[in-house]
């Protein structure tokens, strides 16, 4: 049985800090430690650690998250424009305006729960991507998305006598610029700052309050605890982490579109916190990882490419396997992944901590039987939550 | 003065009368049992009580307080808890998890934003909900799925979460109802022993081996409305309650 303790948590924290930071080269075999797509790990990582507070606590799944990564992102280019490159006041007003925005589309959403609070998240975003795109035109430039210009004013920037010399600056982060791989470390850190924060309200007595939210609403109210604030301030939360990924996405790339908060941005981070396990610590960050890693080399994967995978086959033999497996890749990589999907929500619900857990267990039981020891007592409980 | 006084309370849903004219009062201390036949109003009558259901006329006071109108998480904080006839426990959850959250409560009450500590170093919660669980039995189990226990279990640790809280009027729905005999006499000895602590109990049931057990007074209801009132003993003997609650047989 797995219980956390104080020095496991710190254990688990120290090996994922390395293997975050060292993600560059053990991601190297597998073609993915470019820092483009290292960035979009950990961008999307923090999106659905935050998302998992929500939705793997208290169990309210909400449809409109990408509301909040759009709102962070176009937050952060008007910080960029209107105050200054420096990528710390861009993610702090992202992380505040989106924080602002969960506040309203929670407090109203939160009067229903399930699928009623499902569909008013999913109109809310809906709601705000259709404004972006139109009504919403002068602060969001529409469809061509809100770029950064030569002439922006950079208010604190010209303050301190920074001026542009040639072409619109980069953003930096005190002078390193949010590029490449310190681009990449910048995500990474908050990635890492924000899993820690996610753990203590996992074993706190707040994050217990949220999963008491999930288990039975009912036993709650009659225990005394007044269920909204808890829901909603877990919402803030998760929004807050939304508005961070999404400010984050415009730091390593100055731009904002209302594309971001369209329901399928909202919809995948449901994916990746399913597939990798609701309600578990680690499982957001590796569903984000896997759906990321899949988005990016699995569609980069071209007929070519197969030929050359299955050179040693007689011809007749090759030209079948490139016919098949080609629907599986490049454009049509979604097939790969939706097949994955079912996979794992038909025999893996817990995601694929789930099947990590099983397999430590199995290990566990043939190491004790090998030891002499009548099985495990301990695999028969399984200890909630985790 | 009682600690609850239910003043003609009505409730009606659509043309059926559930509640008419309920009057009851609790003695503080006192264990009260509410019987009557299927259908009397026993349970429409406690909904009224935790503000599940709204009385559509009449007064609820404990400890001279208005209980009417205010919802369900201010009626536990003001004292009151209630035991359901399913048993309502947090099933995801381990037994430890399911006694700390009230002990949490009636300690942090309604709301607190208390998201950096670890819950499970808080000795103060532990300690109380372990003795807790020690005092119900369930000691042993403190670390398995609420979900996975049996039926007499599951009731035993809703009484744990009741209790915990310290209440000053526990509401039990039923509380030995599908329970086997062995079960129900465990549950009358736990409530008994509880009794000791002065909490006073307003119980709703069907068994008479358990209402006469513990019972210090028993208002029987039939068709919405208390009918007759008294010690188990005179109960036991009024004709009107034989007719409405035998059908006319004698106990």
């Amino acid at each position: 049985m797995i219980t956390a303790t104080p020095r496991k948590d710190l254990l688990l924290m120290g090996i994922f800090t390395l293997a975050v930071l060292t993600m560059p080269i053990w991601l190297a075999p597998i073609g993915a430690s470019y820092p483009d797509l290292l960035q979009r790990f950990a961008i999307f990582g923090i999106f659905a650690i935050g998302f998992n507070i929500l939705f793997g606590l208290t169990g309210y799944l909400s449809f409109g998250h990408a509301a909040f990564l759009g709102v962070g992102s176009y937050t952060a280019v008007w910080s960029f424009k209107l105050l200054s490159m420096s990528v710390v006041p861009a993610v702090i007003f992202g992380v505040i305006t989106s924080g602002l925005f969960a506040v309203v589309i929670g407090y109203i959403s939160l009067r229903r729960s399930g699928i009623y609070f499902s569909i008013l998240t999913l109109a809310f975003a809906q709601m705000s991507y259709n404004l972006a795109y139109s009504v919403l035109t002068p602060i969001t430039n529409g469809e061509t998305g809100l770029q950064l210009s030569l002439n922006d004013p950079r208010a604190l920037d010209s303050l301190v006598g920074v001026t542009p010399t040639s072409g619109i600056p980069p953003t930096n982060f005190f002078g390193i610029e949010m590029s490449g791989y310190s681009g990449f470390y910048f995500c990474a850190i908050l990635m890492i700052i924000g899993f820690y924060i996610s753990m203590r309200i996992f074993r706190s007595p707040f994050g217990m309050m949220l999963r008491a939210v999930k288990s039975n609403s009912n036993r709650m109210s009659y225990t005394g605890l007044n269920m909204r604030p808890y829901t909603l301030t877990a919402f803030v939360i998760s929004g807050m982490y939304a508005g961070l990924a999404g400010s984050l996405m415009a730091v390593t790339d100055p731009l904002a579109g209302a594309e971001r908060m369209q329901w399928t941005a909202s919809g995948e981070v449901v994916l990746m916190t399913i597939l990798g396990g609701v309600g578990t610590l680690i499982g957001p960050v590796i569903g984000a990882g896997v759906i990321k890693y899949f988005e990016n080399i699995f569609s980069a994967i071209n007929e070519n490419v197969l030929h050359g995978i299955f050179d040693f086959l007689p011809e007749i033999l090759q030209d079948g396997a490139v016919a098949v497996l080609s629907l599986f890749v490049g454009e049509g990589w979604h097939l790969t992944l939706g097949m994955l999907f079912m996979l794992i929500v038909v025999f893996l619900p817990g995601g694929m901590v789930e099947g990590f857990t099983r397999i430590y267990s199995r290990i566990r039981n043939k190491n004790n039987k090998n030891n002499g020891e009548a099985g495990s007592v301990g695999s028969a409980e399984v200890q909630p939550g985790e | 003065m009682g600690i609850l006084e239910v003043r003609d309370v009505n409730k009606s849903f659509g043309g059926l009368k559930a509640l008419n004219k309920v009057e009851l009062d609790v003695e503080e201390g006192s264990v009260h049992a509410i019987i009557g036949p299927n259908g009397a109003g026993k349970s429409t009558f406690l909904n009224c009580l935790v503000g599940l259901l709204i009385p559509d006329s009449g007064s609820v006071n404990f400890n001279g307080n208005s209980l009417l109108g205010i919802k369900p998480h201010e009626i536990n904080q003001a004292g009151v808890s209630r035991v359901f006839q399913t048993p309502e426990i947090f099933s995801d959850l381990s037994l430890l998890d399911n006694v700390v959250i009230p002990t949490l409560a009636s300690r942090d009450g309604a709301f607190k934003l208390n998201g950096w500590k670890r819950a499970d170093q808080d000795s103060e919660i532990i300690v109380r909900a372990e003795h807790m669980l020690e005092d119900v039995g369930l000691i042993d189990k403190r670390n398995m799925h609420a979900g996975s226990l049996s039926r007499g279990d599951k009731r035993r640790l809703e009484l744990a979460m009741c209790l915990v809280q310290n209440p000053k009027l526990l509401l039990l729905d039923e509380p030995t109802a599908g329970m086997s005999r062995a079960d129900t006499n465990n549950t009358i000895d736990l409530l008994k022993r509880i009794g000791e602590r002065g909490i006073t109990k307003v119980i709703i049931e069907h068994d008479m081996h358990v209402v006469f057990s513990l019972a210090d007074k028993v208002s029987v209801m039939a068709q919405g409305t208390v009918i007759a009132e008294g010690s188990p003993e005179g109960i036991k003997g009024d004709p009107r309650v034989q007719e409405a609650y035998l059908g006319g047989a004698h106990l």
